[in-house]
């Protein structure tokens, strides 16, 4: 859309951040090389460029990972937990002290807008930090009997869409209850998770506590399906999950599984257009629509879906799409080429199938990985785009005549993580809420977080809530 | 010449300044404005300041500072809250060696003694820095009534809250009073210990350079039963904390409480002097100056044509 106000670039300063050539993996508080001295290259997905090379961990690594946070375990669950509190106290005051750095990184190697790195995932990181410092002398008042106890060594697998706020939701709780970790952040993400072993440093947390595996899936079946590791966390998707749940059966390991999902954004015809547009926008296009949690299929009321569409597409006219680390950008780039060819090919095949693509017009960068804001519209249930997750910046359309049916159709998928609901009335909001199949049900608003508040899905979508109160019980022996 | 910091053992050198203890009401450190003061002296007798005797119109105007503060205290997050308790506890490390020092002299402790009673003191800001945002989750909840509604509980904040606080715990005992009234919104007049006021009047410094926005915690010196009879007497204070009070004093304060039908904590047997403030607080601090809201919300029903919900 030509404008008669071009906006001048904006770029946050890279100078803040400072990365080096290489890292090691972090194990027992020293960064060292891989046993077997692989390494592999992250690159900024925005421009290709490579950013850093990283120790590609492997078998033995996760053994030597998981010794040393056994070994952490004993004093570090023996420590009271007012002095285990402190610890995480620091660690979250640091990670606000240097939440611009590590802004600007995690914009460098995920691709998302400095815009969301900034005001979403930093400081839900230090809150979730914050939160959980606070339970760990608390664990008597949380509901879980007097003096619960924690599991041992935690070993976390993490996705690479919201890299450090993923590693601060399995780290807090983890430590807080008195546990140890060994973390793998995904292959294309792994350089906040190495910043954060630095952050580790600062606030002088003893040795072996946490221990950052950087690598390849390998590596992370490795660390699931290790015999000293008591609990397993994972978030990622949903085939990755079903096979984790069956590689720890027969065994006393504890299970969190955070995977995919297809949530329904249902838009009644008494919701104020532009706050329900606002928010199938937020909901879908938010870090490029690479969230579990995304509100990829819009349930509108039929009678308002001619002037939902036509103010839904002139907003997506307006989204600026280019330098991530433009301040002014709403839409970076996807986080691998591999990643920007499966939204691909699942944008070809809901053509193939015959619904109606509409592309927002906007000019692509010749470098890095790109997908233009889509939308697809005369979507039925039986369409894959309605099916399967995309995990991309594609929202498929569907409409609906009453409340039951939208209820019908929301529920119609193998996930069950999050949906929204768009009405003024109050008891249709709770009585369609009630109904719905979904871990995290957002009224008049999409993809707010906190780390007070549980999270977690339904049916395929896995089990276990992180996050609240409820994030506790994972990584207790309750 | 007294025992008194900064001239401590450097007498011969150069002679000390002396800081003036002032009151902190509203952000700011008055002297009374009756222009009294009375001698503090330490537990072997030797002078070491002379604190503001405070007046009924000091309690007034404490209240009028603590209302003016309670809507923004009150409105804010619990997370932004914790965030200030937090940096309580910070700055009041950083200050470790004033206050371990002011303690040892107000209570006769050694000074590995009162380093430890620093410590928990700044220990107790964590720990109800943490309660912040969790205590709503552990204090309130959906209820199942049985019908179609949500109903939600939610804990809130009683407003003012008059703390009397223990005369034998100067500072540990100070904070482990008023910081439980400060960390779920309320905001607090404070009586400090009658004989140890220093310790209370220095925390009021901490405060000011903490983010505690000025009037949520108010510091008088002075008689406790002078400065205690108007707070409790007082129509727009909403509670009182007796800690600091003896039997026949808090009997006397609580029927006077009764007008306005304030929330009273009675002092208990390990509030009194030599209790154990060490001790691990629980919640009872918290919960005793917290309103119970409910809220009932129909929740409806989708109906098969969709014409009600």
């Amino acid at each position: 859309m030509a404008s008669a106000f071009e906006y001048a670039p904006a770029p946050e300063s890279r100078s803040v951040v400072d990365i080096a050539p290489s890292y090691g993996l972090f194990i027992d508080g020293e960064f060292t090389e891989a046993a077997d001295g692989k390494v592999f290259k992250t690159v900024s997905p925005s421009t290709e460029e490579v950013l850093s090379e990283v120790a590609q961990a492997g078998q033995a690594d996760v053994d030597r990972a998981v010794k040393a946070a056994r070994k952490a375990f004993g004093k570090w669950s023996a420590l009271p937990g007012s002095e285990r509190a402190k610890y995480l106290f620091r660690i979250a005051r640091i990670i606000q002290e240097r939440s611009r750095e590590l802004a600007v990184l995690e914009t460098l190697d995920n691709g998302k807008p400095i815009k969301e790195t900034r005001d979403a995932d930093l400081p839900l990181v230090a809150a979730h930090f914050f939160y959980y410092a606070g339970w760990a002398d608390k664990l008597d008042h949380a509901g879980y009997g007097a003096n619960p106890r924690p599991l041992g060594v935690a070993g976390q697998v993490i996705p690479w869409n919201f890299p450090l706020l993923m590693l601060a939701w399995k780290i807090a709780p983890a430590l807080a209850t008195g546990n140890t970790v060994v973390l793998k952040p995904a292959e294309t993400t792994p350089l906040s998770a190495l910043f954060f072993a630095d952050i580790c440093r600062q606030a002088g947390l003893p040795k072996g506590v946490v221990n950052i595996l950087t690598g390849y899936g390998d590596a992370g079946e490795a660390l699931v399906t290790h015999p000293d590791v008591n609990k397993v966390a994972f978030t990622g998707s949903t085939a990755v999950g079903k096979a984790i749940a069956r590689s720890v059966a027969g065994t006393d390991k504890k299970v969190t599984l955070e995977l995919g999902g297809k949530g329904a954004n249902i838009v009644f015809d008494d919701a104020p257009v532009d706050q329900a547009v606002e928010g199938i926008v937020t909901g879908i296009f938010f870090n490029q629509g690479q969230v579990c949690c995304a509100g990829s299929r819009l349930l509108v009321q039929e009678s308002v879906r001619d002037e939902v569409l036509d103010a839904l597409k002139r907003r997506l006219s307006t989204l600026r799409l280019g330098d991530p680390l433009d301040k002014n950008t709403d839409i970076g780039a996807i986080n691998s080429a591999e990643q920007l060819a499966r939204i691909t090919a699942l944008a070809e095949t809901g053509e193939a199938e015959g619904a109606e693509r509409w592309t927002a017009p906007c000019e692509l960068p010749s470098s890095g990985y790109w997908f233009a804001p889509t939308l697809f519209t005369n979507v039925t249930q039986a369409h894959t785009v309605a099916r399967d997750e995309i995990f991309g910046p594609v929202l498929s359309v569907l409409t609906f005549r009453t409340p039951d049916e939208a209820v019908a159709k929301a529920n119609n998928t193998q996930y069950g993580l999050s949906a929204g609901i768009w009405t003024e009335k109050g008891s249709r909001i709770l009585a369609v809420a009630g109904k719905l199949r979904a871990g995290v049900v957002w009224a008049n608003t999409f993809n707010k977080f906190d780390p007070t508040s549980p999270f977690g899905g339904y049916k395929e979508s896995g089990y276990g809530r992180e996050g609240g109160r409820h994030g506790l019980e994972a990584y207790l022996d309750v | 010449m007294s025992d008194r910091e900064p001239n401590h053992g450097d007498a011969e050198r150069r002679l000390g300044v002396f800081k003036t203890y002032k009151l902190y009401v509203g952000g700011k450190f008055p002297r009374s404005e009756s222009g009294r003061v009375y001698e503090v002296t330490d537990s072997k007798g030797a002078w070491l300041a002379n604190a503001p005797k405070s007046s009924r119109k000091d309690a007034r105007d404490a209240v009028v500072a603590a209302r003016k503060a309670f809507g923004g205290w009150s409105g804010a997050t619990a997370y932004n809250r914790g965030q200030v308790l937090y940096r309580v506890a910070e700055m009041l490390e950083g200050r470790r060696e004033q206050f371990v020092r002011e303690v040892a002299a107000a209570e006769g402790l050694s000074k590995s003694k009162a380093g430890a009673v620093v410590d928990a003191a700044i220990d107790r800001w964590v720990w109800y820095a943490g309660w912040t945002d969790k205590i709503g989750q552990i204090a309130g909840g959906a209820n199942p009534v049985a019908g179609p509604f949500l109903n939600l509980s939610t804990p809130e904040p009683t407003g003012v809250v008059a703390v009397l606080a223990p005369q034998g715990s100067s500072l540990l005992g100070l904070v482990s009073v008023v910081a439980p009234v400060i960390a779920t919104g309320n905001t607090a007049v404070v009586v400090a210990s009658a004989d140890a006021p220093l310790p209370a009047l220095s925390l009021g410094e901490v405060l000011a350079t903490s983010d505690v926005p000025g009037g949520v915690v108010n510091i008088l010196t002075g008689a406790t039963a002078e400065i205690a009879a108007p707070l409790a007497a007082h129509q727009d204070v909403n509670a009182i904390d007796l800690t600091g009070a003896d039997a026949a004093l808090a009997k006397e304060l609580e029927i006077a409480a009764a007008d306005n039908l304030k929330r009273v904590l009675r002092p208990r047997d390990v509030d009194a002097d030599g209790g154990d403030w060490l001790a691990s607080p629980g919640t009872h601090r918290l919960t005793a100056f917290l309103e119970t809201k409910t809220v009932w919300h129909p929740t409806g029903a989708l109906g098969a044509a969709g014409s009600s919900y």
